[in-house]
């Protein structure tokens, strides 16, 4: 295995999440193209990892850390989208203009 | 090229690749909600099985509980909760030019990131090297112990804010005319304040 292939398959992905952030437009499938690019990190954090051979295993316990803060965002922000939802009946992103004149 | 098919390792990178990228592309393109979800989890315990591969077990149980056994409920609880009651949203996504834009932007992203790293790393041998849990332990508590403890608290102030956010406020929902102008949509929701 060369770490290149890891690589483009973690670019690929995140690039593949950043598509589903530009498209979609209700909130909650924003967030779930949030979550894939967070998996592509956490290949990279631990291709990486074993690539480097960390004695502290650095890169592992950080896209521990990155599952952790993954989970607390989704709790908040779907949270929040529930919270859009209970007032403005919509979940679309582009319903969301209360700051546009 | 040749030589790196003749190892095994491989092609199990390339049968665990192939669907994953599949299925995250069926996942933010695909026009039915629930299908989006479970093909993200398709998508997740791809990866799973990526750090199996590296030997980064850990991660990869990790990966297989938090990601698969509770985001995904969460997500699911998120789309039944938020679906309109009259009704399904049909228009998942934008429309073909917001499309070829995110298209643009994406693939100038993905040419970015490969062409640096592989100037950078490209063609580096990586070998599997199986990460004991104890050695994971051992550093988490040792060098990584502060950044556990932030951790840990970024999780319990999720928690309360989750709570907070998505709890119905039980003052607003006795009063009757505040709860109507919370719940009344934007159109109505002048007609009804004048009444109050």
């Amino acid at each position: 295995m060369i770490l290149g292939q890891f690589i483009i398959l973690g670019g690929a992905l995140f690039s593949l999440g950043v598509y589903g952030v530009l498209t979609r437009r209700n909130a909650v499938l924003v967030l779930l193209s949030v979550e894939l690019m967070l998996a592509a990190v956490n290949i990279n954090f631990v291709a990486f990892d074993i690539f480097a051979r960390d004695a502290t295993a650095g890169g592992q316990i950080f896209s521990l850390f990155i599952i952790a803060v993954g989970a607390a965002e989704v709790g908040i922000g779907l949270a929040i989208v529930l919270l859009i939802f209970r007032n403005r009946e919509s979940a679309n992103v582009d319903e969301l203009d209360l700051m546009k004149l | 090229m040749n030589d790196w098919l003749t190892h095994p390792e491989n092609w199990v990178f390339i049968l665990i690749a192939l669907p994953m990228l599949i299925a995250a592309w069926r996942s933010v393109t695909s026009r039915n909600v629930v299908h989006s979800v479970l093909f993200l989890v398709i998508a997740l315990a791809a990866s799973a099985a990526l750090f199996l591969l590296l030997g980064a077990e850990f991660i990869a149980w990790s990966v297989v509980l938090v990601y698969i056994g509770a985001v995904i409920v969460l997500f699911l609880f998120g789309i039944m909760i938020t679906r309109a009651p009259l009704g399904m949203e049909t228009e998942l996504s934008h429309s073909t030019q917001t499309k070829i834009g995110a298209a643009l932007v994406a693939g100038a992203l993905f040419a970015l990131i490969a062409v640096t790293t592989i100037v950078g790393f490209g063609e580096q041998e990586i070998v599997a090297n199986p990460t004991r849990t104890s050695e994971i332990g051992q550093s988490m508590f040792e060098r990584f112990v502060i950044p556990f403890e932030v951790v840990s608290v970024v999780l319990l102030a999720a928690l309360i804010g989750g709570i907070v956010l998505a709890r119905r406020d039980p003052a607003a929902a006795d009063d009757p005319t505040s709860r109507s102008l919370r719940a009344a949509p934007t159109a109505n929701a002048t007609a009804e304040g004048g009444d109050a």
